[in-house]
Order: C-alpha cells, then structure tokens, then sequence
C-alpha cells in the first residue's frame, strides 16, 4: 500500500485519459455543494463574526476584532472553555481506559472472540441523543433505577441540580458510546505486536502485567495517541445531543460545552456576531487538532 | 507459548462478559421499559424482566400517532430518518467517486486547486459553522426538506479522499489496457473501477449510513414541521423534565426503533463496518 497521506503518490507517473471537458463535469458535483454549503458559509462566519447586530436583526455595523474580545474577556465564555476541557479529557481518558482493558481481555481469550467483539461494537450505531436520553432515563432522580439505588443507599444524587453530577452522567454516557471504537482500534494495535516480544519477555520471566507496561503498551502508543486525538474531537463537536439531551448544557452552565454556546449565543440568545466569532474560534481548534493528527499519520506509515 | 496454564483466560472471559454487560446494559433496560405501562416506569425501580405491554405500546407508537410530537407516527420517523441515512450515504459515495476519479485519472489545469479546495473542507465539521450555513438554507428556501437536510452534509472530503487513496492503486496498465481496447473514461469508471471499488464502497456505506441516522444537530435546525423530524429529533422534543406528562413508554419505544436499524446494519454488515471504520480514519 502506499502512504497514508492525502499527498502521497501525486509524483507517480500514472496513466490517464486525454479529455478535456470531462473531469470538470465530473468534479462540478462536489465542488459545487462544497461551495454552496461549506466556502459560502465559512466565508459568512468570518464576515459576521467582525459585525455588531442590533438586537432585531435590523442594522449591523462593522467592530473589526472587538467580538473576539469580548468572546475572550467573557467569563462565560472562559468557563466554558474549562468545562470543555474537564469533559473532553474525562470522556477520553474513560473511553480509552476501558477500551484498552477489553481489548487486551480479548486478545487472551480462543473461543467467543467473534462474539464478544459483535456484542462490543454496537454502541457505535446508537445516535448520541438518544444515548445521552437513555442514561438519563436510567439516572434521572424522579423516576430513573439507579437514581432510585443511590438514594436508597443514602447518596445525594440531583444530576439535575448539581453541577458535578450532571457533568459525571454526560461523561459517563459519552465514554459509553466511544467505547466501541477505541475497542476496534486497540484489538487492531494489539494484533500487530510481535509475539516473539512478547514471548522472549516471558521466558524472561516477566510477569504479564509488566510485559504489558514494557512492551506491549510502548508498542501500541501510536495508536493511543491516534485515539486521543480521534476522542478529543468526538468530545467536542459529536456529543451535542448528549449534552442537549441530558443537561441542555446546565444546570448553572455547569455542562456547556464550546459548540454547545455557539449553538446557544446563536439560536437561542440570537448574538449572531459572537456565535460567529465563537464559530471562528473553534474553526482555528480544529484545525489545529487535524494538523497534529496528519503528522502523526506520516509517523505512523513509517512505524508501521 | 505463554499463558497457556494459569488463571488469564478464565479472567480474560470475565472482564470481557462484564464489559459487554456494561455497554448492553442500558438498552436491555430501555427495552424492558419498552414494555411496560406507564405507571410501572414511574414507579422505581424497574423490573428486570419485560412487562406485558410490548404490543400495545409498540403498535401505539408505530401506527397511532405520537400526541406530544403533533401526532406523527414512528413510521413517518422512521421514513424520513431512512431518507436522510440513505441520501448522506449514496450522495456522499456518488460525489465523491465521481471527483476522485476526475483528480486521479485525468490532467487538466487547475486540478490541484480542486483537489485543496475539496480536502479543506476536511477539517470542519457541520457543527461549527451552523449559524451560517443555517442562513445559507433559509436563503436558498431549504428549511423543512429532505435537500436542506441531506446536503449540507454531503460537503465534506472524507469519501472523496479515500477513493483517490484507493484510484491511486490502480496499476497503470489497466488504464492503459482499457484505451487500447477503446474504452472511453466513463466505461472504464463503469466496467473496471466500480467493481473493483465494491468492498471499499460497502465498507464506507455503513460509516455513512449510521453517520447519517444519528445526526442530531443540523437536523434540529432545519425542520421545523413535525412531519418532516427524523427519529432522534422527534424523541427529543417529546421528552420534557419540567413537565410530569412525557409519555415515558412511547420514549422508550422509540428510542428502541431508533436504535435498531443502524444496529442491524452495524451487526450485518460487521466485515465492511470495522473495515470500512479503520480504512476512513487513518
């Protein structure tokens, strides 16, 4: 196979078709949804996100940078910022840990491996809103299960109140849907570590726990890092049914994510100028996040 | 061999019996709720084994019409969300063979430009440019249609990367073998790519189709009339915790109707997703 890379191969002499007026027509799908409904409007967002609009929508007056100001000099804005953080990083952190731990449960075991992985993967396909909607069913303190248990056993539990509980349930409901993923990912990893490594380490006589940690998981770090940053995004921007579904981004913004308050600023509090200049911001995120990513894949093609 | 004594199997089959415990938890629970009535959902803690209303609530749901969503029934969610799935997954694989197939087999002024004005849109996810786009659709008199739901995200270069990865294998002889034969392009696309491109187009099918089924965002803000909400869209709007009235045992049918078909595509279709999954990620 050839590399990975978008680029790789543009320098291969490959034979081609002579025409002239085809590949246009053929390119002019594509090219022009992108236009229509990807340049327009990004293009769009930049503009507004330098535009101060009345609050009717009637007269809007250029403000250069002063939006990505006061974005930056808002409290709220920086609060959440962290919250993101906080939520990102859990989700991740779980989603992997757990993922890892049954991925390396099924790299030991001989029989059931195919059922075990179709019984693993199909969280995948449930929506996120309906995730966030089912953990909440099973934990909302009126009438869910397991809010029911935890107050029996004499524990506090509001998620509907408490800030640290609703960002717990989020977290807990997004790390379950991400799991199946990273599972896939990590059985992959695991399979292409050489067993002879391994198997020298054993008669070493290492035990398995530290052929783990000393071959095995530096091994498979590529991968991790590949997940991170997979996770890190799915954190960000796949997850807005959750929240919206489960906390609706409270209580007291304590679960507003970044494209949860451009969502917010934008259709509900109608501040077109800074959900834009929020909309600009984390453009400049994700890009920065896909450019770690591409280097890493070039890495990755050598390693492999 | 290592670990062929010991207790690391046995364990090994623990752990992974827990963690699938674990992750079909909450459906097994949503589908018990399913069927039950409503009185015995509201009154915690749920029974572990099914209720006796599996019928009436399911056919309720199904043909009845769902009051707290203006009376549509989960058919007409289950339609319109098919359509959608179907349209971002077709769409999206027409497109992108099409200029994947312009960029690597042909040469013509300007086809790097394309090539980057494509790729670009690679990094930006729907998500942080709603507001816009949203405009864009009011504009273009999109709101409340399949169009306004399926385009928008169709723009995007994932599909169309990976087929120019694949076009790129393509040995060269081929090519020309197909020229001397007097194959045009659009022959050689129709009898030589697409069916070398099978497993790659089933693999990515199924990314697409669940990618498509699950949205939750965009569809929100373009629909705006009952009938047009696709599955996850409309169960949202019918649960409210402000209100004691959410209808909780049509939620939990729906949401058991929303989460069946991509999970049967999913479990089917096992070979060509996980496939499909690692191949568009790398």
């Amino acid at each position: 196979m050839d590399g990975r890379t978008p680029f790789a191969g543009t320098a291969l002499q490959k034979a081609v078709f002579p025409n002239k007026l085809l590949p246009y027509l053929l390119l002019a799908p594509q090219v022009a949804i992108t236009i229509v409904f990807f340049y327009w409007p990004a293009s769009q967002a930049l503009y507004q996100s330098m535009l101060k609009e009345d609050p009717f929508g009637l007269k809007s007056q250029f403000v250069g940078l002063r939006n990505f100001a006061q974005v930056l000099g808002d409290p709220d804005y920086l609060n959440s910022v962290k919250v993101t953080i906080v939520f990102s990083v859990s989700t991740a952190v779980l989603a992997m840990a757990l993922a890892l731990f049954l991925a390396t449960a099924a790299e030991k075991v001989v029989r059931g491996k195919g059922f075990y992985r179709t019984m693993l993967i199909w969280p995948y396909a449930v929506a996120p809103a309906v995730a966030g909607l089912l953990w909440l069913f099973m934990f909302n303190p009126s009438m869910g299960t397991f809010a029911y248990l935890l107050r029996s056993a004499g524990y506090r539990w509001n998620p509907l109140l408490d800030g640290d509980q609703a960002m717990l349930l989020v977290v807990v409901a997004a790390a379950w849907k991400q799991i199946s993923y990273n599972f896939l990912f990590f059985v992959a990893a695991l399979q292409s570590v050489p067993r002879s490594l391994i198997e020298a380490a054993a008669i070493d006589g290492a035990s398995s726990t530290k052929r783990f940690w000393t071959i095995v998981f530096p091994l498979i770090a590529p991968t991790t890092f590949f997940l991170l940053v997979v996770n890190t995004v799915y954190a960000f921007f796949d997850t807005f049914g959750i929240i919206d579904a489960v906390t609706g981004g409270g209580p007291a913004q304590a679960t507003q994510t970044l494209v949860y308050k451009v969502y917010n600023d934008g259709f509900v509090n109608l501040d077109l100028g800074g959900s834009a200049a929020q909309s600009v911001i984390l453009m400049a995120i994700v890009i920065a996040l896909t450019a770690v990513q591409f280097r890493y894949v070039e890495k990755r093609v050598h390693y492999a | 061999m290592i670990e062929k004594r010991g207790i690391g199997r046995p364990i090994a089959h623990v752990v992974l019996i827990l963690g699938v415990l674990i992750v079909a938890f909450p459906i097994y629970y949503t589908f018990i709720a399913s069927t039950q009535s409503l009185t015995t959902i509201l009154r915690p803690p749920l029974p572990l084994t099914p209720g006796d209303q599996f019928v009436p609530n399911y056919s309720e749901a199904i043909f009845g019409g769902i009051g707290r969503i203006g009376g549509v029934d989960v058919l007409t969610l289950l339609f319109n969300t098919l359509v959608m799935a179907l349209g971002i997954a077709l769409g999206k694989i027409f497109i992108s063979i099409l200029s994947a197939f312009a960029v690597v087999f042909f040469r013509f002024p300007l086809r790097m430009l394309f090539f980057w004005l494509i790729f670009v849109t690679l990094m930006l996810p729907v998500e942080v440019r709603i507001l816009p786009t949203y405009k864009v659709m009011v504009d273009l008199g999109m709101i409340d249609t399949y169009a306004g739901l399926i385009l928008p995200l169709i723009a995007s270069a994932t599909a169309t990367l990976l087929f120019r990865q694949f076009f790129m294998t393509i040995p060269s002889e081929l090519v020309e073998a197909a020229r001397i034969d007097g194959a045009g392009p659009l022959r050689f696309l129709k009898d030589i790519l697409l069916p070398l491109s099978k497993t790659n187009i089933a693999a990515l099918f199924v990314i697409l189709f669940i990618y498509g089924w699950t949205q939750y965002l965009w569809p929100l803000l373009v629909t705006n009339d009952n009938q047009m909400n696709t599955i996850v869209i409309a169960l949202r709007k019918m649960v409210s915790f402000a209100d004691a009235d959410t209808p909780w045992h049509m939620v939990m049918v729906t949401s058991i109707l929303a989460i069946l078909p991509p999970v049967l595509v999913v479990v089917l279709m096992q070979r060509w997703f996980v496939r499909g999954l690692v191949e568009s990620e790398k």
